[in-house]
């Protein structure tokens, strides 16, 4: 049966939790949120986690737990300390991606959603993360690291089993943990939004182009008169 | 149509450092809009959108200021504006760099749409696996209520407004507008049965409107510019600009912000071609949901119509390009297998027929199918197809039926040589050569 979270663990996670439901016009939509904090806490989401969730929300822990095994986001068993996620959706794939995969199960002898034995890597296949312009895209706890390939992936996976620092192409660098991660997806700052770039690589073609080019949007002023009903009091 | 020139308008600051945060957007004149729509009248700004056309961004392409619009006048519960950020239709890759780049672009959007439709609360729905656009989101949240442009009596307007990022968790069809308000709501993400559509029964069974990230960034610079500058580019039934995604075999690969009806000829010239020593063989003018397009449809103006009249779909304008090193039976495959991952199961035809489509799709992939396999496939497409709650089901059936509209010879030749005939290391970035 349920261990729980000792008291301490409760009561600063119960600060935490009340101001996720203060958010929402109804407490049940803080559910989501809540489990990124559960497993902000051990990790996964545990059966502590669940009645945890329940428990703020007045829900049975049933119904939180037909939630959490729907997204695959949350965690059922313990994971490493970095989720590396390399998409195979086809695109990715296709470029590249299912080479990527294959080279970091052997590189690090885990299959599919296993976790190396000091507990560094978790690895995973992922569908479409929204970067295919930046082919074959790995995720290292939801941070992107872009244009990979089998040699780059194996060199990211050792140093972060090593302790290395690690830097996302696009992201805060270095990479956190999994676990704080999780917390920035509960809604609690990490104070990062800063680090990394506004935008690279791929983003920048078409605005690029149309630089070098002198193309621009058409200037109001040439299309007629702009509506009037705006700007006037 | 020759000619047609890139339109850099939410792109067009990207190469700018800090323009992410405040001061950044501010200094390229960004809640400019706001200020003049703050002094319009709601229902003039509803007109302004509807004048000017803007089709939603997100796919389905139903006019924007016309969804505004149904909202029932005479409900008396709260209404709520909730974006739907969860961008994860294969392919599609335009609302993530802009809210990393711009997210301002988007809170300014929301500020006045939600002031538009008269809301108090908005929702930012984004999914959960792009931890630092999540980042810059929120820091752009915080940022504009520091200043006073979300909260109570914005700018002195009397208009009070409170902005909500919410991460999701994982999960395709959350970005289904009703699966993703049961998602908001707390539960699993399963779409509900339409009507009621979301403006009148949508969040907690309030009016509400579901804009996708590109809809609503659109916004502030049509109050900015007028309905007749939007209307000025793209066509007369697809008005307006448009991130178009290139992605795979092309030489540069990136956002490319064009007027709508552009064409793919254009749009690969401005990209450098398909890559050096190949040729294009098939492509998606939309995402994995809408029906592949091959050579033949170069030319075909990427409106929303004109894509129709083809047999596709204009979808997110996401065009993934690939050249004749691709299997076009392993790529159909994956992308089944990843319906059949993503299906949230309420539906039969969906889960099962996805089910079985990875099945004989893997099967044809290794030699092993026949050509009943090909008319299986076409069978479970025809019991899929308009046969669910929602078009995540139906989308499934698209590169399938595509695929084997143009390459039912390929099909043939994995079964007739007992294997596939590529070699799949040849399609990779590093194989090409």
């Amino acid at each position: 049966m349920s261990e729980g979270f000792d008291d301490a663990t409760r009561a600063r996670l119960e600060v935490d939790a009340k101001e996720v439901i203060a958010r929402y016009p109804k407490s049940r939509s803080a559910l989501l949120p809540l489990l990124h904090l559960v497993q902000a806490e051990e990790g996964y989401v545990s059966r502590a986690g669940i009645d945890f969730c329940a428990g703020q929300l007045g829900l049975t822990a049933a119904e939180v737990t037909a939630v959490a095994t729907f997204y695959t986001m949350y965690k059922r068993r313990p994971m490493g300390e970095y989720h590396v996620g390399v998409c195979t959706n086809t695109l990715c794939a296709v470029m590249g991606g299912d080479e990527i995969f294959a080279a970091l199960k052997e590189h690090l002898g885990v299959g599919n959603d296993e976790t190396t034995e000091d507990g560094k890597v978790t690895l995973e296949h992922l569908e479409c993360n929204a970067a295919c312009d930046f082919a074959p895209v790995v995720m290292v706890n939801w941070e992107f690291f872009d244009n990979q390939t089998p040699e780059s992936a194996k060199r990211l996976v050792d140093d972060l089993r090593l302790g290395n620092d690690v830097l996302p192409t696009r992201g805060a660098g270095p990479v956190c943990g999994w676990k704080q991660a999780s917390r920035v997806l509960a809604g609690f700052s990490d104070g990062r939004a800063g680090e990394g770039p506004q935008a690279a690589g791929p983003s920048l073609e078409g605005l690029k182009l149309a630089r070098e080019r002198g193309w621009t949007a058409p200037s109001p002023g040439s299309t007629g008169p702009a509506p009037t009903e705006g700007g006037a009091r | 149509m020759t000619g047609t020139t890139l339109t850099p308008v939410l792109s067009a600051h990207w190469d700018r450092e800090d323009l992410y945060t405040l001061d950044g957007y501010k200094a390229v004149g960004g809640y400019g809009a706001l200020r003049k729509a703050l002094a319009m009248e709601p229902d003039a700004l509803v007109d302004l959108v509807k004048a000017s056309g803007l089709r939603g961004r997100g796919g389905a392409g139903f006019p924007t200021g016309m969804k505004w619009g149904f909202l029932p006048k005479d409900n008396p519960n709260p209404r709520y504006l909730v974006v739907n950020a969860d961008e994860s239709e294969p392919g599609t890759c335009k609302d993530i760099p802009l809210m990393m780049a711009n997210p301002h672009a988007l809170v300014e959007g929301v500020i006045i749409s939600a002031y538009a439709i008269r809301s108090n609360h908005a929702f930012i729905y984004v999914r959960g696996e792009v931890l630092h656009v999540i980042r810059r989101l929120r820091q752009a949240v915080a940022e504009a209520r520091e200043a006073g442009l979300i909260g109570t009596d914005i700018l002195g307007s009397g208009f009070d407004l409170d902005v909500v990022v919410h991460a999701g968790a994982g999960a395709y069809i959350c970005g289904e507008e009703t699966a993703l308000l049961d998602s908001l709501e707390g539960y699993r993400g399963q779409p509900r049965l339409k009507p009621p559509f979301p403006a009148v029964a949508g969040l907690y069974a309030s009016p509400t409107v579901v804009n996708n990230v590109e809809s609503i960034a659109s916004v502030p610079p049509i109050v900015s510019n007028g309905a007749e500058w939007f209307t000025s580019m793209g066509t007369e039934k697809s008005a307006g600009f448009g991130f178009f995604s290139l992605s795979g075999h092309v030489t540069r690969p990136g956002q490319y912000e064009a007027p709508l009806g552009v064409t793919l000829r254009e749009l690969l010239d401005m990209a450098g071609g398909i890559r050096a020593g190949h040729r294009l063989k098939f492509w998606t003018p939309g995402g994995s949901s809408t029906p592949i397009f091959t050579e033949e449809h170069l030319d075909t103006p990427l409106d929303f119509e004109s894509v129709g009249a083809a047999g596709s779909m204009l979808g997110t304008r996401a065009l993934q390009i690939f050249d004749e090193t691709t299997c076009v039976v392993r790529a159909v495959g994956r992308w089944i297998a990843f319906y059949a991952h993503e299906s949230c199961g309420k539906c039969t035809p969906c889960r099962e027929g996805n089910f079985w489509m990875v099945q004989v799709l893997d099967r044809l992939e290794n030699g092993e199918g026949t050509e009943a396999d090909v008319e299986k496939l076409l069978d479970i497409c025809d019991n899929l197809l308009g046969r669910s709650f929602c078009a995540l089901g139906d989308g499934a059936t698209s590169p399938v039926m595509s695929s084997i509209k143009y390459f039912r010879d390929e099909y043939i030749q994995h079964m007739e040589q007992r294997g596939c005939p590529f070699d799949h290391a040849k399609s990779t970035v590093w194989g090409g050569a």
